[in-house]
C-alpha cells in the first residue's frame, strides 16, 4: 500500500480529516497503515539536497566516536547506561543512514528512526554543550523529525497536533471564539474580588500583548485569571488579541514546518495588528522557543528576532518585581525547602538562567532555595520535553525518562517544586503520580498571587448593608 | 626513492594538504544557511563572533568547558595526544633544518628531550584513546575500523620519527623513509577523512558558539556556560 487513509504523507488540514484522525482512537488504525507505507525515496532525497547543507553534513562526518556525548544524555543515564542510547550512536543509526543512502530506506528503517526520533531524544539539546565539536543532536532530531514526518512517519498524537494548528491556528481545537468567552468569562468571575479587573481584548497600542499555551482556554482557565490578576495589580497596560493568541506549536514537536511558519505568522499579524510596545508569553518553554527564538526565522525575519520584544513570563514578573509594581509580603514568602525546574527551551537555549533566579530571590525566605544539580543551562530535561509527554505508544519510555528528574528533586530535599513551563510542570505532575515521591509543583503566577501585597485601593469595598 | 618522496612528493602533499582545507571551509561557509539553520549569521554579526570565539576558547583550554571537567581523564590524554601533534612536528629542530636549507628561513625550535617527552606522551595517550575505545561500551558502539585506522594513521609518523631519530634498530634509512611516507599519508588523510577537524573544529564550534552567541541567549546579555 503506497499511503494509507489516515497514515500518509499529506498533512491534515481540514476539519474533517482532523475529526476522522481523532475518530481512530489511539492511532489503531493509523499505526495499522504505518506498516505498510511506502518510504517515496524520490522525495526524500531531494529534500535531502535542498535541506541537509553543511552545518548537518559535517555534524554526521566529522563525530570523532568519542562518547563523550553519552553520559550528557539523561536518556543514556536512565536506561541502564544502554550504548544504543548514546547521542551519537542514535543520530548516526538514523539520519546519518539516511544521508548516507541518500533516501534509500525502506518502511522499517523509517518506523525505527520515528521510534529513536521521539522516544529517544527530546530536543534538549545538551548533548552539544557537551561536544568537543559543538554537534547538536538534539537540533539533528529535530531535523529528522521533519524529514519522517514529511514522509508520514509521525506519532499519530502529533500529526493530529500540527493538524490542529493547520485548521485551528491552535492546538486542542480551541477556537478564536472558544478563547475570547474564556476571556470573558474569568475577567468576569475575577471581578468580584477583584472590582475594575479587565482582560482588555485587541486592543490598540498597548504597552503588552499577552499570548498563552491553548491548554490554558481549554483545561486551565484559572491560569488566563491569574495572569489577568497580576497584569491587574501590576497596573499594566495590557491586552490580548482575539486571534494569533495561541503561542505553542505542536508542528515543532512534529516537524511540519510549514505548519510552524503559519502558526507564527499568525501570532505576529497580531502583534502588527495591535501594535503593542511588546508581547509577553505565559509560562511555557516551547511556546517561546516556537515564537520568539525559532519564530523568527520560520517567518523569514533576517534579524532573527519577532517584529516587536517578546518577553517569557518569567522575564515579565522579574522586571514587575523589580520596579515594585507587584510587591511581595515578607511574612508570606516561601519558608519551606523549595526548587527550580530549569526549562530546556528558554533556559539552555534562550539563557533566562538569571531571571528565574531573581524571582526566586524575591519570593523564597533566604537559605530555602535549593539548586538541582546540574542546574541552569547544563539540567537535565524535565523528561517529557520535545512532544514526549503527549505521545501515547511512548508512555512506557516517557515514565522511565522522568527518573532522572525524580532523582534531581529528591538529592534536593525540596518538597515543593516551581516550574515555569507547562510541559515541565506536567512531566513533574507525572512523576509524581508515577513515583510518589510526595512533592507539590507550581508555575509562579499562583505562588504570586497568594503573597503579593494587594494595594488598598484595589480591594473590594466591604458592602455596607 | 629519497628524493622522489621529499621532492615532487612533498609539494603534492603540501598542495592537497592546504588546498583541501582551504576548500573544505570554503565550502562549509558558503553551505551556512541562515533559514536553514536559524541562525542569523550576517545580521547579528557581532554578537555571532562573540559567540564562537568563547565557545572556541572554552574548548581549546584544557578543563576550559564543563565538558571537559567532567572527563577529567579523557581530557588529559586529549590534550596530551594533541599537544604532541601539533607542538613535535612544527617546532622540531630537524623540521627546521630542511626548513632553513630549502627557504633559508629560519624556525623557532624546542630542545630535543623536550620533543621526544612530547613524542612518548603522544603516543602514549593514543594508546590510551586506544584502549578507551575498546574497554568503554559508550566508545566501543559508536567505533568502526575507520575510528582505528585514522588512528594507525595518525600516530605513525610519530613511531616512526621517534625510531628515525634514536636509530633504534639498525636501519635508519628504513625508519626515516617510513617516516616520510606515513607523514605524507597522514598529511594527505586529513582533507579527506574526519581528519579535517584540523580546520573543522573551529568551524563546527565556532557555528554552534554563533548560534548560542545570537540566538540561543547571547543576545539577552547572557553568555553560554560552557
Amino acid at each position: 500500500m503506497p499511503e494509507g487513509k489516515l497514515c500518509n504523507r499529506t498533512p491534515v488540514n481540514t476539519q474533517e480529516d482532523l475529526e476522522t484522525l481523532l475518530a481512530d482512537k489511539g492511532g489503531k488504525q493509523y499505526y495499522a497503515e504505518m506498516l505498510e507505507l511506502d518510504v517515496d525515496k524520490a522525495k526524500l532525497a531531494t529534500s535531502l539536497k535542498n535541506t541537509c547543507k553543511s552545518r548537518i553534513r559535517t555534524w554526521l562526518e566529522i563525530c570523532a566516536h568519542c562518547g563523550l556525548c553519552a553520559d550528557s544524555c539523561f536518556l543514556y543515564l536512565c536506561n541502564n547506561r544502554d550504548p544504543k542510547q548514546v547521542p551519537a550512536y542514535k543520530i548516526q543509526s538514523t539520519l546519518g543512514e539516511i544521508v548516507k543512502r541518500n533516501g534509500d530506506v525502506d518502511n522499517e528503517f523509517m518506523r525505527h528512526a520515528m521510534e529513536v526520533s521521539w522516544s529517544q531524544c527530546t530536543c534538549c539539546n545538551r548533548c552539544g554543550q557537551y561536544c568537543p565539536y559543538g554537534i547538536d543532536m538534539g537540533v539533528m532530531f529535530s531535523y529528522t523529525r521533519g524529514l519522517l514526518y514529511s514522509q508520514g512517519f509521525v506519532p499519530w498524537e502529533l500529526k493530529i497536533g500540527s493538524g490542529m494548528h493547520r485548521v485551528f491556528k491552535a492546538q486542542m481545537n480551541v477556537t478564536d471564539e472558544d478563547w475570547t468567552e474564556t476571556c470573558e468569562w474569568m475577567a468576569e468571575e475575577a471581578q468580584d474580588e477583584w472590582p475594575g479587573l479587565e482582560i482588555p481584548i485587541d486592543k490598540e497600542n498597548a504597552d503588552v500583548m499577552y499570548t498563552v499555551n491553548a491548554r490554558e482556554p481549554k483545561h486551565y482557565p484559572e491560569d488566563i485569571s491569574e495572569a489577568a490578576v497580576l497584569f491587574h495589580v501590576a497596573g499594566e497596560n495590557w491586552t490580548v488579541p482575539s486571534s494569533g493568541w495561541e503561542q505553542t506549536s505542536l508542528s515543532l514537536f512534529a516537524g511540519d514546518w510549514e505548519a510552524c511558519k503559519m502558526q507564527v505568522e499568525h501570532v505576529y499579524s497580531a502583534i502588527e495588528r495591535l501594535n503593542p510596545k511588546c508581547a509577553v508569553g505565559t509560562e511555557c518553554g516551547h511556546a517561546h522557543r516556537a515564537t520568539v527564538i525559532e519564530g523568527p526565522y520560520w517567518a523569514g525575519r533576517t534579524d532573527g528576532l519577532p517584529p516587536k520584544p517578546y518577553l517569557h513570563y518569567t522575564e515579565w514578573l522579574a522586571q514587575a518585581l523589580r520596579t515594585g509594581k507587584i510587591k511581595i509580603d515578607p511574612a508570606k514568602k516561601i519558608k519551606q525547602l523549595v526548587t527550580l525546574q530549569d526549562s530546556c527551551n528558554y533556559i539552555r537555549n534562550y539563557g533566562l538562567k538569571e531571571i528565574t533566579r531573581e524571582i526566586l530571590s524575591y519570593i523564597v525566605e533566604p537559605g530555602y532555595f535549593v539548586e538541582m544539580s546540574p542546574n541552569k543551562e547544563h539540567n537535565y530535561c524535565c523528561g517529557g520535553g520535545g512532544g514526549f509527554n503527549g505521545v501515547g505508544m511512548f508512555r512506557p519510555q516517557r515514565n522511565r525518562a522522568l527518573m532522572v528528574k525524580r532523582d534531581q528533586i529528591l538529592a534536593t530535599g525540596a518538597k515543593l517544586v516551581i516550574a515555569p513551563c507547562h510541559n515541565c510542570w506536567d512531566a513533574i505532575r507525572d512523576l509524581e503520580e508515577e513515583f510518589k515521591i510526595g512533592i507539590k509543583w507550581s508555575f509562579l503566577k499562583p505562588l504570586i498571587i497568594h503573597m503579593m501585597i494587594v494595594p488598598e485601593h484595589l480591594k473590594p469595598q466591604e458592602e455596607e448593608e | 626513492m629519497y628524493a622522489l618522496i621529499t621532492g615532487p612528493l612533498l609539494w603534492l602533499t603540501f598542495a592537497v594538504f592546504f588546498g583541501g582545507l582551504a576548500w573544505r571551509v570554503y565550502t562549509y561557509i558558503k553551505g551556512l544557511d541562515w533559514k536553514l539553520d536559524r541562525v542569523a549569521y550576517a545580521t547579528q554579526r557581532e554578537a555571532g563572533i562573540r559567540g564562537a570565539l568563547r565557545s572556541i576558547a572554552a574548548w581549546i583550554v584544557p578543563f576550559g568547558s564543563q565538558g571537559w571537567r567532567v572527563k577529567p581523564i579523557f581530557t588529559i590524554l586529549f590534550f596530551c595526544f594533541h599537544i604532541g601533534l601539533v607542538v613535535v612536528p612544527i617546532f622540531l629542530a630537524g623540521h627546521a633544518v630542511i626548513f632553513k636549507m630549502r627557504f633559508g628561513i629560519g624556525w623557532p625550535t624546542i630542545p630535543m628531550a623536550l620533543a621526544d617527552a612530547l613524542t612518548i606522551i603522544m603516543i602514549g595517550a593514543g594508546v590510551g584513546i586506544l584502549i578507551r575505545r575498546v574497554a568503554l561500551p559508550e566508545v566501543r558502539i559508536v567505533t568502526s575500523l575507520y575510528d582505528y585506522l585514522l588512528l594507525v594513521i595518525t600516530v605513525a609518523p610519530f613511531v616512526t620519527g621517534f625510531m628515525a631519530v634514536h636509530q633504534i634498530g639498525a636501519d635508519y634509512e628504513f625508519w626515516l623513509l617510513a617516516h616520510v611516507l606515513t607523514g605524507e599519508i597522514m598529511l594527505l588523510a586529513v582533507p579527506f577523512t574526519k581528519l579535517f577537524h584540523v580546520v573543522g573544529f573551529f568551524l563546527s564550534r565556532g557555528q554552534l558558539g554563533m548560534d548560542y552567541g545570537i540566538k540561543r541567549g547571547g543576545l539577552k546579555g547572557s553568555p553560554m556556560a560552557w
